[in-house]
């Protein structure tokens, strides 16, 4: 029996041993009004029920030794919003660094491109430019210490990273300016030449860069933001038939919850009154609101449009269906695609192999190349140091994993992991479960074509409450087509279940038949003008089901599994793209067939039993196929465990979100499709990205190490290879971000 | 030029042995739970040695506010976390067996070493 006392959740801080446990709990406990206090000593919480107040608790929490805070209901938002505030202080941090050293820079280099020399020959210049370079080094401390520091603490770590590159080029360029200040007699004439321009440009630089990567970043995380923006932040609960308004996460499993109009759903639940349409967009995609009644599940975070209900609360703060989806986007937004990690481990080698290439190419300049070559050689050991940072490489790939898991999140789509998020793409062939998947998975009536009765609505009360008394599959959509003409069900004497033909019974004084063509034979009821009928509602995938009153047929009823409204178009749109779409099911070769003609599928395969489904995901892997298997049942798990890519079809509040590959939260199969279109325009998107970061990284080095000079006379000035280091970063974000604009669906 | 060419290839060997072939001791004794300081530009300690077979606590404090800090990965161990600027992150691993298990960031720029013995 649950806890139905109020209760309120306090982080634990400085609880570091399992042992602190039982001391905190106690100290909590003996506090007056707390009924129970469970510590979680994963996540370092108490949940404590009872009435005490927070501050009591907290004070109890700290003559233990300890110290607390409360767990606040809007703690998502607040650490989203604390994020969003060290990034803007951040932000203004980088912008005034750049402004900073953009002040220097830019009349520096206005200066050496149109009025003088940046060369050191007399004494004047000398005293000229060694004020220039204290500037210079002022800038370097207020503007680039973070760059100079992490590079230091990097270096005595043995590991090389991006300030790495941007201390030893610009002190490089820094040290060498001050040799020719100096001592210019150490160098020959045409060598005394300084690059503090250089130096303060490219701290500028790089900060801009960093400061516009920051903004841009922000926006690409926007999907989480969105799904955890769902969440409600109270609840109206009934408690000792009262109505209280309480912080989600104090919401208990089986209190029953009031959502008005307009509210949204706070916690997972079943309705138990009341009915209404619900916006589950959100969540599924889906934009037409949906029918709630009477002991439907709702879903936390969507939103009431119509009705007012109550519901009795299922799942809870972390387990409730958003909670778990938010979860999933945030943990596959974070694992790489196999071409990802390919640039991971290139990116590992990347810092130490620059600096090689960028002390051998200022030994090729000094040995090979023309005079000045020391300052040459300073040049492009420089500039390939600077234009090297792997920063772009590395941000290629996750930045563009995170718009894409979460745009397709926002269509309804679950991709669990980096992995999938490639394969699908790939996908040539794509199985589709038939029952459940094509179709709506539950037989609902389709046809009644009368004989000798004339009115349909008796018909269906009668067959109704004959077939209220059966186990049969088919049984429940009799039944089922009635409630929905709210047709109520009469009394039934001498019921008798036939096996495998049908039912018979007495109504009213009526002697009932409901069954097949050999019940009907048996019974002696003449069917004959009928069986040509019988037989086109099969060949159509329906199955017909015989009714006959007082001996003579009434009327044929056909129950059928109809197809989703939208599967047509959507099987239209994997077969555009391509892929091989093929059909299994366990049904019966006749309705297989009918099914595959009508959703335009030309190979199907019927009676199968589910390893057998597996093994034509082998059969077609064998052939070359890269195999996609969509399925809703347990009996697809097989196929959809040796599929390329699973796609499991879930309400996405099982457990079918923890073990496919992908979920689609609708059952629409254009959630297939929507998946295949967010996977392919992912992988283009990370393509792009690592195209873009290789030309900045990997075709700028050579440039930078001069190999364009002896034919062009070409060779890359430092500031040049800063702006694109800086700015390489920019185009991988604002290229991710431009996937925020792919739309799913085709319009 | 001979001595720049001495210099620049003693540069390329350091270089060389620095980065790649140096091999870090560890500093720290086996301890189940442990503090990790993310500033300037590294995680330190960048060396963590832990003891196989059992859980452990490692709590992250970031006072970078690069945003190449903010992310925190332990690929191995599926560990992805978002690191808060002044704040400490506790991440929860599960039992480890012996090996060794390595953490960087987004770009993975900032590289550290789980040693499980």
């Amino acid at each position: 029996m649950k806890n139905k006392e109020p209760s309120q959740q306090l982080i634990i801080e400085g609880a570091g041993c399992a042992s602190c446990v039982g001391k905190i709990e106690s100290a909590i406990q003996s506090t007056a009004g707390v009924v129970s206090a469970e510590m979680n000593f994963a996540d370092r919480t108490v949940m404590v029920s009872g009435t005490a107040h927070a501050s009591e608790l907290i004070r109890a929490v700290e003559s233990a030794g300890y110290n607390a805070k409360l767990l606040d209901n809007a703690k998502a938002d607040q650490i989203l919003d604390e994020k969003e505030a060290a990034d803007w202080e951040y932000y203004k941090k980088l912008l005034r660094d750049t402004f900073i050293a953009l002040s220097l820079g830019i009349p520096l280099m206005i200066y050496g491109l149109f009025i003088g020399e940046m060369t050191v020959v007399t004494t004047t210049e000398r005293i000229s430019w060694l004020i220039v370079g204290i500037a210079t080094l002022g800038v370097m401390y207020f503007s680039g210490k973070h760059f100079y520091v992490g590079a230091w603490n990097s270096f005595k770590n043995h590991s090389a990273n991006m300030d790495t590159l941007i201390a030893v080029g610009t002190g490089t360029a820094w040290i060498y300016s001050m040799v020719v200040v100096l001592s210019p007699d150490v160098l020959p004439l045409m060598a005394r030449h300084v690059y503090f321009e250089a130096t303060a440009m490219i701290i500028g630089l790089i900060n801009l860069g960093l400061a516009l990567e920051l903004k841009a970043r922000g926006k690409t995380s926007q999907a989480i933001k969105r799904l955890i923006g769902l969440q409600a932040k109270t609840a109206i609960v009934i408690r000792d038939n009262k109505e209280v308004e309480i912080g989600i996460e104090q919401v208990l499993e089986n209190d029953v919850v009031k959502v008005k109009p307009g509210q949204k759903v706070p916690v997972d639940g079943e309705v138990v009154d009341g009915h209404t349409a619900i916006d589950e967009s959100m969540l599924t995609g889906e934009p037409i609101p949906v029918e709630k009644n009477v002991s439907d599940q709702v879903v936390a975070g969507t939103l009431n449009k119509s009705g007012l209900i109550l519901f009795r609360a299922t799942r809870v703060g972390k387990d409730t269906a958003l909670a778990q989806i938010i979860n999933m986007v945030k943990k596959a937004q974070n694992s790489k695609p196999p071409i990802g990690r390919l640039a991971d481990s290139i990116s590992a080698y990347f810092v130490p192999a620059v600096m090689i290439i960028s002390v051998l190419s200022a030994l090729a300049w000094l040995n090979l190349g023309p005079e000045p070559a020391i300052a040459f050689a300073t040049v492009s050991a420089t500039t390939v140091l600077i234009i090297a940072c792997p920063c772009a490489l590395g941000l290629a790939t996750p930045m563009s994993v995170m718009v894409g898991v979460g745009k397709a999140a926002e269509a309804g789509v679950l991709i669990r992991n980096g992995e999938a998020l490639q394969t699908a793409s790939k996908v040539t062939a794509m199985i589709l479960d038939k029952t459940g998947t094509i179709t709506e998975g539950a037989p609902k009536v389709t046809d009644i074509v009368l004989a000798n009765a004339t009115d349909e609505k008796s018909v269906l009360q009668l067959a109704a409450s004959l077939e209220n008394g059966s186990e049969h599959p088919l049984a429940e959509a009799i039944l089922e087509s009635a409630a929905l003409k709210k047709i109520e069900l009469l009394k039934i004497q001498s019921f008798k279940a036939i096996t495998g033909q049908g039912v018979k019974a007495r109504c009213e004084g009526k002697s009932l038949l409901f069954g097949n063509a050999k019940l009907m034979a048996e019974e002696d009821v003449d069917l004959t003008g009928f069986t040509g009928r019988a037989q086109s509602l099969a060949k159509e995938a329906k199955t017909p089901m015989y009714f006959a009153i007082d001996g003579e047929l009434a009327a044929i009823i056909a129950v059928a599994d109809p197809i989703k409204h939208d599967s047509i178009s959507a099987i239209k749109r994997l077969q555009a793209n391509g892929i091989k779409v093929i059909m299994l099911t366990g049904d019966n070769r006749e309705t297989a067939a009918a099914v595959a003609l009508k959703v335009g599928i030309s190979e199907f395969y019927a009676e199968v039993l589910p390893e057998d489904k597996a093994s034509k995901v082998k059969e077609l892997q064998n052939l070359g196929e890269i195999v996609g298997m969509t399925g809703d049942g347990i009996n697809d798990a097989p196929a959809l465990a040796l599929a390329d890519v699973g796609f499991a079809i879930g309400t996405g509040t099982d457990v079918a979100i923890e073990s496919a590959d992908v979920t689609l939260m609708r059952g629409s199969l254009h959630g297939l499709a929507d998946a295949i279109a967010v996977s392919k325009a992912t992988l283009k998107n990370i393509k792009q990205n690592l195209f873009g970061a290789f030309i900045y990284n990997i075709a700028g080095i050579p440039v930078a190490a001069g190999v364009l000079y002896p034919v062009f006379g070409i060779l890359l000035s430092p500031v040049i290879a800063g702006a694109a280091m800086a700015f390489s970063s920019l185009t991988v974000v604002s290229n991710a971000n431009r996937l925020r604009l792919f739309k799913t669906r085709e319009s | 030029m001979l001595i720049a060419n001495i210099v620049g290839l003693a540069t390329i060997a350091l270089i060389i042995w620095w980065f790649w072939l140096y091999k870090p001791k560890a500093k720290s004794a086996l301890k189940t739970d442990v503090e990790v300081i993310v500033k300037d530009g590294v995680y330190s300690p960048a060396l963590i040695n832990v003891p196989a077979g059992k859980p452990i606590q490692v709590r992250f404090t970031r006072f970078d506010e690069s945003p190449c800090a903010e992310m925190l990965l332990i690929p191995e161990l599926e560990i992805s976390e978002q690191l808060l600027v002044n704040k400490e992150t506790e991440i929860v691993l599960p039992a480890l067996t012996s090996g060794e298990y390595k953490f960087h960031c987004q770009m993975n720029m900032y590289k550290g070493l789980i040693r499980a013995i």
